[in-house]
Formats: C-alpha cells, sequence, structure tokens
C-alpha cells in the first residue's frame, strides 16, 4: 500500500508531499500526540496519527525518514510547518476524522502497527 | 565505516516508480523526429521506414500534424497491393499527443490504454517537437538511474574516505550546531544535519536512527528546558560523541530526571505532545553510554556515546 492509495481510500487533503514521495510503500503505522513515544516507536516507511501540527512533527517524520504524517480532527497547518514540511519533503495529509476512525481504516486497509 | 549496500526488491521498485513521475517526457523522447507528408506514397513510406530502421512516424502537412502512420498501416496495405495509394489514406488521423513537460508517467499509461507504440510530443504552442516510444521511456529511465546512482555514490564516496584521505594519529570531524531556547521552529535541525551527515559518511541505517533518535531527544531537551546551548558531534571511524551543552538552569535531580514519566516541562510545552518525560529514558536505549552531569545555576552537559561499526 503506498501514500497515494491511503489518501484515495481515506479521502485525505493533501497539504504537501511531492509525487515521487506519494508512490512509497508504506512499512506500518504509529499513532501517538508524545514526540518522545513516535521517536522510540515509529519505524522507518510508517504512517504516523496524531492531531499534533507544528514543525517539530516535521523534524520528527524527517529524522525516522517515516512515509507520512496524517493529522486528524481538521487541525490546520500553520506557515511555518507546511514550509518545512516543502523543505524536507514529508508528505502531510489532514483530515476531520478523528485519530481513531483514522488507525481503525488504516488498520482496515492491511496496515499493522508492528514491523 | 560500514557501506550501506543491497537494497531490497520493494526500495528499487519503488525507485522506478518515483523516476516515472520525476521525469518529463521532454528529457526522454527522441528529438531529431523523421516526418513524412501526407502526399508521399506508401512505397515511399516503406523506404522511410527501412533507411531509418523505425517502425513508424508522424505525418506532417507543412508544419502541421495530421497523422500517424506505423508499420502495421504499410503491411495492410502491401497486403491490399496499394503501394501506389498515399499516405493520407492510410494514416491513422486521429492522433493522440502527449507534452513535453508532462510526467513519463502519462505517457506509460497510454500505451497501456490505447495500445499505439508511439506518440508525439508538442511543446506549448501545438509544435512537434518529438517522438516517444517504450523503447525511449526504458533507455531515459535507465540512464536516469545511472546517473543518480553515479552522483551520490560519488557524494557517499568522497565523505566516507575522509578518514582515510587525511593522515594523522587521529582524526575527528567535529561539527557543532547552536540550540536556541524555547526556539521550536527550528527544533530538530541540528540532529537533521548530523543525520544527513553520517548518511554521507555511509554509517549504518540502523545505528544512524539511534542517533538520529537520541540527538533529538537531547537537543530538544535544550530547547525547553535551558537558556540555550550548543550540540556538539565528534565523529571518528570508529565511534561518535555527541555532547549537548547548555547553560542553565541546570536539573535540580539528576535521579529523578532520568525516572521515565518524570517531567518538569509547563502545560503548554506538554500540549505539543513534548515533556512526556521519556527523552532521557529514549536516549539511555539509544545511545551505548551516557553521561549525564549537571549543576544549578551553571548548566547541564549531556555525553553520549555511539559505536560505529555494527
Amino acid at each position: 500500500m503506498t501514500v497515494q492509495e491511503i489518501i484515495s481510500a481515506l479521502g485525505l487533503e493533501q497539504a504537501t508531499g511531492d509525487a515521487d514521495r506519494l508512490v512509497r510503500v508504506i512499512t506500518g503505522g504509529y499513532a501517538s500526540d508524545l514526540l518522545s513515544c513516535v521517536m522510540a516507536g515509529a519505524a522507518d516507511g510508517n504512517v504516523w496519527v496524531t492531531l499534533q501540527a507544528h514543525p517539530n512533527v516535521i523534524a520528527v517524520a524527517d529524522l525516522l525518514n517515516l512515509a507520512c504524517v496524517i493529522i486528524t480532527e481538521g487541525t490546520r497547518l500553520d506557515e511555518e510547518t507546511l514550509g518545512r514540511a516543502r523543505e524536507k519533503g514529508i508528505p502531510v495529509l489532514l483530515t476531520e476524522e478523528t485519530t481513531f476512525t483514522v488507525v481503525s481504516k488504516l488498520a482496515e486497509l492491511g496496515i499493522r502497527g508492528e514491523h | 565505516m560500514e557501506r550501506v549496500s543491497g537494497l531490497s526488491g520493494v526500495k528499487e521498485l519503488t525507485r522506478v516508480q518515483e523516476l516515472v513521475y520525476e521525469l518529463r517526457i521532454g528529457q526522454v523522447m527522441t528529438k531529431d523526429v523523421i516526418t513524412v507528408s501526407p502526399d508521399q506514397t506508401i512505397a515511399e513510406l516503406k523506404e522511410v521506414l527501412r533507411v531509418n530502421r523505425i517502425s513508424g512516424c508522424p505525418v506532417m502537412e507543412g508544419e502541421q500534424l495530421v497523422g500517424m502512420i506505423s508499420l502495421e498501416n504499410l503491411i495492410r496495405a502491401l497486403e491490399n497491393g496499394e503501394l501506389d495509394t498515399t499516405i493520407r489514406e492510410k494514416m491513422t488521423s486521429s492522433v493522440q499527443s502527449v507534452r513535453a513537460d508532462e510526467s513519463v508517467v502519462s505517457v506509460v499509461t497510454l500505451f497501456g490504454r490505447l495500445g499505439f507504440g508511439r506518440f508525439p510530443v508538442m511543446d506549448h504552442d501545438g509544435n512537434l517537437v518529438g517522438i516517444i516510444t517504450q523503447g525511449d521511456v526504458v533507455r531515459g529511465l535507465l540512464k536516469q538511474m545511472e546517473v543518480q546512482w553515479h552522483t551520490e555514490e560519488i557524494r557517499r564516496y568522497r565523505a566516507s574516505h575522509i578518514f582515510e584521505d587525511i593522515e594523522s594519529d587521529q582524526t575527528a570531524l567535529i561539527l557543532r550546531y547552536a540550540v536556541k531556547a524555547q526556539d521550536f521552529i527550528h527544533g530538530g535541525e541540528a540532529s537533521s544535519k548530523i543525520k544527513r551527515a553520517l548518511e554521507r559518511l555511509g554509517a549504518h541505517p540502523r545505528i544512524i536512527r539511534r542517533i538520529a533518535v537520541a540527538t533529538y531527544e537531547a537537543e530538544t531537551n535544550v530547547m525547553i528546558h535551558s537558556h540555550g546551548g550548543e550540540i556538539i558531534a565528534e565523529v571518528r571511524p570508529e565511534r561518535m560523541r555527541v555532547t549537548a551543552i547548555d547553560t542553565g538552569p541546570g536539573i535540580e535531580d539528576i535521579e529523578q530526571a532520568l525516572k521515565p514519566g518524570f517531567s518538569t516541562a509547563p502545560d503548554w510545552i506538554r500540549e505539543l505532545g513534548f515533556g512526556a518525560g521519556m527523552g532521557l529514558s529514549n536516549i539511555k536505549s539509544c545511545a551505548d553510554d551516557m553521561n549525564l552531569e549537571s549543576s544549578l545555576g551553571t548548566g547541564t552537559r549531556l555525553e553520549m556515546i555511539f559505536q560505529l561499526k555494527a
């Protein structure tokens, strides 16, 4: 399952992400709003689901080489975060739905927590 | 240092997929287009195709693209003994063209959907600027993969040989990064740069990951809790030391600070997802060795050691 396929399947709004990053295959998923937990628990190529939306989210995604970040509950990105996501090439996807709903949909698509 | 080798099948497939999106049709098309006129005969077409070793070409009336003609049209005309009819009568006149600035993926889709062997390539003003076949796409992809591989290889090679090219009894590469207090906008920049440097130096991805996680935690600690400080990475061929130094206020009780879940971060910082009290324990599990010293009023010094040999 690629980033693009997740965007289509969940009807996500794509805030950032170049075409070449959207074809990346997702290795698994992780959900948390605590950055240190993400640092300890998310793996290379994972999709990360969170309602945090600030520049450090992008830093974490970049350092862990995550496939994409899904920001839930209608949180919008500020200019700083958008700019940083573009610079690092991280696909950031937005949804009105809750983290729980997004994660359960991802699970239905076969995305697992273990990696 | 250990070299990164052996791409998995999945990753290589993705690389090709990425390139298909990245490359523009104009970069892979054949620019010198052989064309015929609609008033030429099928017999003349046969000679054009034979001499140029091509299997089809655009039909041009002056500057205007009016059709495409292929080996398939030629064979059908030969079967009917129509060598003297004009190309105009045998060509495909409803022409599907592509634009030079479109991504290669769009023409790959067209090959699959329409079953044509070639498409004329036009510029913005509708002028014919090239022709593209499936062979052009494959050649373009292979060339681009080679170019990118070479560029990254050279960069890696240069970086990974620093320690061999420069002679001394002990060589170390020192990278220093200033970390400002409460500068959330640039949080993680130092870690990100250290990670890139290690990639270039050819360190093992698993080790890079541990260093990136630990350095990020140390960097955010300086950013959140101190008056400002510095991250210093000292890279040697066999091991690396990352030191986070700040100018205060210092940690009151180090033992307590090391306990998982303990945090002194204020609520507004916790709301940003920091201050989970997991930073130091993350560092502990990522670093091969760590040392934390602090004195109230003077500042804190956190030293982390990583072995670079896997």
